[in-house]
C-alpha cells in the first residue's frame, strides 16, 4: 500500500511539471500584455519601462526559471492588472467556486446514480427510455443555454430566483443546476452501463441463486461494484466543474475562479492565467491521486497489490 | 437399520437413512412436459430451448444431464430455479418439488426455496464470488437471509462450512477476499455456499470445466462426500461422460432442447437406445485403441430458431428414415425408468452395443 501511494505521488509530480511548461509557453503566444496595460497613445519608452518592470524583457527560459523558483516557494507572482498576489486573488474566489461545484456535484449524483440504476434494472422499458431522453438532453444542451433559459423562466417570468450575483441560497440554485445538468446526464449514463455489466455477472447470478431479496442483490452486490467507475468520474468531474464553470459563472455573474480566468485571459494577465491553470491542473492531479487511494480502500485487490 | 452396525461400514445405510426422512413418498423433483422458450424482443422469433422435458430425481440420487453446448442443459437448470433471463418463458409443464408445483409458487415463495431447499453451483468459480465482500460474508449470507441468523453466528457457521469443504485454516480464510484464493478453493467455497442452508437438491452446472484435472477429481470426491453426508439429491450437468460414469445413478441425454434418452447410467452405457447417445459414447477417445483418429459426430447441431418438423437428430443420424424427417418421435418407455425418443428404438435396439465406457474412463 505504501509503495503504491509513493508511485502514484511520483506520477503526479511529473504531470504538474509538464503542465507548467505547457501553459507558460502557450500563454505567451497570445500577444503582448503591455499594450493593454498602458494608456492609449503611450510612448515606446513607457511601454519598454513596463515590460522591464514586469520582467517580460528577459529571455523566456529565464522567465520560466524565475517563475518555477518562485512557484516552488508557493509564490504565483503578481497580477499585472490587479497589482496583487495571484494566490490572494485565487483564494478569495476559490470558496465561491467550490461551493458552486459541490452543489452541482450533489445535484448530479442525486439525479444521476438513482436514475442510472433504475434505467439498468428496467432496461428497455419505460424508465430506461425516459432516461435516454434525459441523457440526450443533458449532454447536448450547452450549459450557457440552459442558464439563459432558466434566467428567462425563473427570473424574468416567474420572478422566483435572482438572475445573477451571489450571497444567498437562492442565488446558487440556478448556477448549480446549469452546471450540474450535463454531469447528471454523464453520471446517469455511466451508472447505467456499469450497472448493466455488473447485473450480467456470475456473482449477481449467484446472489440470486442464494435466494437474496432483489433489493439486496441490487443495492449490495451490484451497486457497490457498479459505483466504482462512477465515483472515479465524479471525482474528476468535481475538479472539472471548478475549472469549466467559466461559462456558467459568466452567465450568472458568479464570482468564482472561472470568472477570474476569464478576466485573466481578456487582459493577458499572464500570472493569473498561469496560476489558475496550474492550480486547476494541480487539483485534477490531486483528486486523481485521492481516487487511486480510495480505490485501494474499496477494492481489496488493489490494496494488496505490490 | 440397526444401531449395531459400526460407523465405518455405514456409509450407504446412513445415506439411505437420510433419504428415508423425506415426508413425501414420490420423487424429490419431477418435471412433467416442461418447455422453456426464448422469445425475441418483438416476439417474432421463438427458440424452444427446452422442449417437453420430463424427468424424475429421487432424494439422495444423482442425475446426470449431458448434451452439447446449446442443447438446453443450463436453461433447464435455470428453469427449475425459475431464474431465467428476461427473454426466457416457461410455457408449459409442471415441476413438482417435494410434491408442490414450483410453477405455481409466487416470486417470494420461489426466493425462499432458492439457496435454502434447492441450491446451484455455477460453472465459473473465478466469477461466481463477489470481489468486494469477504468469504465469510458471502458464505454466511444465505444463513442470514433464510434463517435470520445474526452476522456473528452466520460468521461462525461460515467457518464450519469452510471446514466441511476442506478449506485449510478456515479461521483466517473466512475474513479473506476471493482474489486471495485459488480456483479450486473458490469452487469449494461456492460449494460451501450451496450447502449452507442444508438444501434437498443441488444443481451443479458443469462445476469442474474450468478446473484443472487433478483439482477436478478432488472436487468431485468432495461433492460426493457432501451428497452422502447431507443426503442431497444432485443434478449434475456436464458434457463429460467419464464424470457421468463416475458420479451418476441416472442419466438424461439432451439434444436440441429435448431429452432424447433417459434411464439408469449402467443400462444406457451398456445398451444405448438412441443413435445420438450411441454416437456420443462412440466419440469418447479410448486408450489402447489402434484407431488414431478421434470419432466425431458428423454435421452440426440444428439451428434452434428454425427447427425442421421431424426428429431434430435426423440430419446427422446414420439410420434416419423418411418417417424420422417428417414427424418428431414421441417419448416412448423402453422399460421401467427408461425412455427414448426415437422411431427406430424398438427395431434397432439390438444393434451392436456401441461402447463399454463404464470401465474405460
Amino acid at each position: 500500500m505504501k509503495s503504491y501511494i509513493a508511485r502514484r505521488l511520483g506520477y503526479s509530480m511529473i504531470s504538474i511539471l509538464l503542465l507548467s511548461v505547457t501553459i507558460f509557453m502557450f500563454v505567451r503566444l497570445t500577444g503582448d500584455p503591455t499594450t493593454l496595460l498602458v494608456e492609449p497613445g503611450a510612448s515606446q519608452s513607457e511601454i519598454e519601462a513596463i515590460r522591464e518592470q514586469l520582467g517580460l524583457d528577459r529571455p523566456i527560459w529565464v522567465q520560466y526559471a524565475t517563475f518555477m523558483a518562485n512557484l516552488s516557494m508557493g509564490d504565483f507572482g503578481q497580477s499585472f492588472y490587479y497589482r496583487m498576489p495571484v494566490s490572494e486573488l485565487y483564494l478569495s474566489r476559490l470558496p465561491n467556486s467550490l461551493l458552486l461545484a459541490a452543489c452541482a456535484m450533489i445535484f448530479s449524483l442525486v439525479i444521476g446514480i438513482p436514475s442510472g440504476v433504475l434505467a439498468a434494472v428496467r432496461v428497455g422499458r419505460f424508465w430506461d427510455k425516459a432516461g435516454k431522453v434525459f441523457a440526450l438532453l443533458g449532454l447536448s444542451m450547452p450549459a450557457f443555454w440552459v442558464g439563459l433559459v432558466m434566467i428567462l423562466f425563473f427570473s424574468v417570468f416567474l420572478e422566483w430566483l435572482p438572475s445573477s450575483g451571489s450571497g444567498t441560497v437562492l442565488h446558487i440554485i440556478m448556477p448549480a443546476f446549469a452546471l450540474g445538468w450535463y454531469f447528471a446526464a454523464a453520471h446517469m449514463r455511466l451508472t447505467r452501463s456499469s450497472m448493466l455489466e455488473v447485473l450480467g455477472s456470475e456473482y449477481v447470478k449467484l446472489a440470486r441463486l442464494k435466494g437474496l431479496p432483489e433489493a439486496i442483490v441490487i443495492a449490495k452486490h451490484a451497486l457497490k461494484n457498479a459505483v466504482i467507475p462512477v465515483l472515479t468520474l465524479a471525482g474528476i468531474n468535481l475538479v472539472v466543474m471548478v475549472n469549466v464553470a467559466v461559462v456558467v459563472e459568466t452567465v450568472f455573474a458568479w464570482p468564482g475562479i472561472g470568472r477570474l480566468l476569464y478576466e485573466g485571459i481578456a487582459f493577458r494577465d499572464f500570472p493569473v492565467v498561469q496560476g489558475v491553470v496550474i492550480l486547476g491542473g494541480g487539483m485534477i492531479v490531486f483528486v486523481n491521486l485521492l481516487i487511486d487511494i480510495l480505490y485501494a480502500v474499496i477494492d481489496p485487490r488493489i490494496r494488496l497489490e505490490r | 437399520m440397526t444401531s449395531s452396525i459400526p460407523n465405518s461400514a455405514s456409509f450407504k445405510p446412513l445415506a439411505a437413512g437420510h433419504t428415508k426422512a423425506m415426508t413425501t413418498a414420490g420423487p424429490l423433483l419431477e418435471l412433467d412436459g416442461v418447455s422453456t422458450h426464448y422469445v425475441s424482443a418483438q416476439g417474432t422469433r421463438v427458440v424452444p430451448a427446452v422442449d417437453q422435458v420430463s424427468l424424475k430425481i429421487n432424494a439422495g440420487e444423482t442425475l446426470g444431464i449431458v448434451g452439447e453446448s446449446g442443447s438446453g442443459k443450463s436453461t433447464l437448470a435455470l428453469t427449475i430455479l425459475r431464474l431465467l433471463p428476461p427473454a426466457g418463458r416457461i410455457v408449459s409443464g409442471r415441476m413438482l418439488f417435494e410434491g408442490e408445483d414450483l410453477l405455481r409458487k409466487s416470486d417470494l415463495e420461489m426466493r425462499r426455496i432458492r439457496g435454502k431447499r434447492i441450491a446451484m453451483i455455477l460453472q465459473d468459480p473465478m466469477a461466481s464470488l463477489n470481489p468486494l465482500f469477504s468469504i465469510g460474508d458471502q458464505v454466511g449470507e444465505p444463513i442470514r437471509v433464510h434463517e435470520g441468523a445474526t452476522r456473528r453466528s452466520a460468521w461462525s457457521r461460515a467457518i464450519e462450512l469452510l471446514k466441511s469443504v476442506r478449506i485449510p485454516a478456515p479461521e483466517t480464510r473466512v475474513s479473506q477476499f476471493p482474489h486471495e484464493m485459488s480456483g479450486g478453493m473458490r469452487q469449494r467455497i461456492v460449494g460451501a455456499i450451496a450447502i449452507s442452508c442444508g438444501p434437498r437438491l443441488l444443481i451443479a452446472d458443469e462445476p469442474t470445466t474450468s478446473l484443472d484435472l487433478t483439482i477436478q477429481a478432488q472436487y468431485l470426491n468432495l461433492l460426493r462426500d457432501l451428497q452422502r453426508e447431507h443426503g442431497l439429491a444432485l443434478i449434475f450437468i456436464t458434457h463429460n461422460l467419464g464424470i457421468v460414469a463416475k458420479m451418476c445413478d441416472q442419466l438424461a441425454v439432451m439434444y436440441a432442447g429435448r431429452v432424447v434418452e433417459s434411464g439408469p447410467v449402467s443400462r444406457i452405457f451398456n445398451a444405448p437406445a438412441h443413435p445420438y447417445t450411441r454416437a456420443l459414447l462412440n466419440s469418447i477417445p479410448r486408450m489402447g485403441s489402434n484407431n488414431r483418429r478421434l470419432v466425431a459426430i458428423e454435421g452440426q447441431p440444428p439451428d434452434m430458431v428454425s427447427l425442421a418438423p421431424g426428429c431434430s437428430f435426423a440430419a446427422r443420424c446414420p439410420s434416419a428414415t423418411d418417417h424420422c424427417r417428417a414427424e418428431a418421435p414421441p417419448e416412448t418407455r423402453l422399460e421401467a425408468n427408461r425412455t427414448v425418443r426415437c422411431w427406430l428404438a424398438g427395431t434397432e435396439a439390438n444393434l451392436p452395443a456401441a461402447a463399454r465406457v463404464s470401465g474405460a474412463v
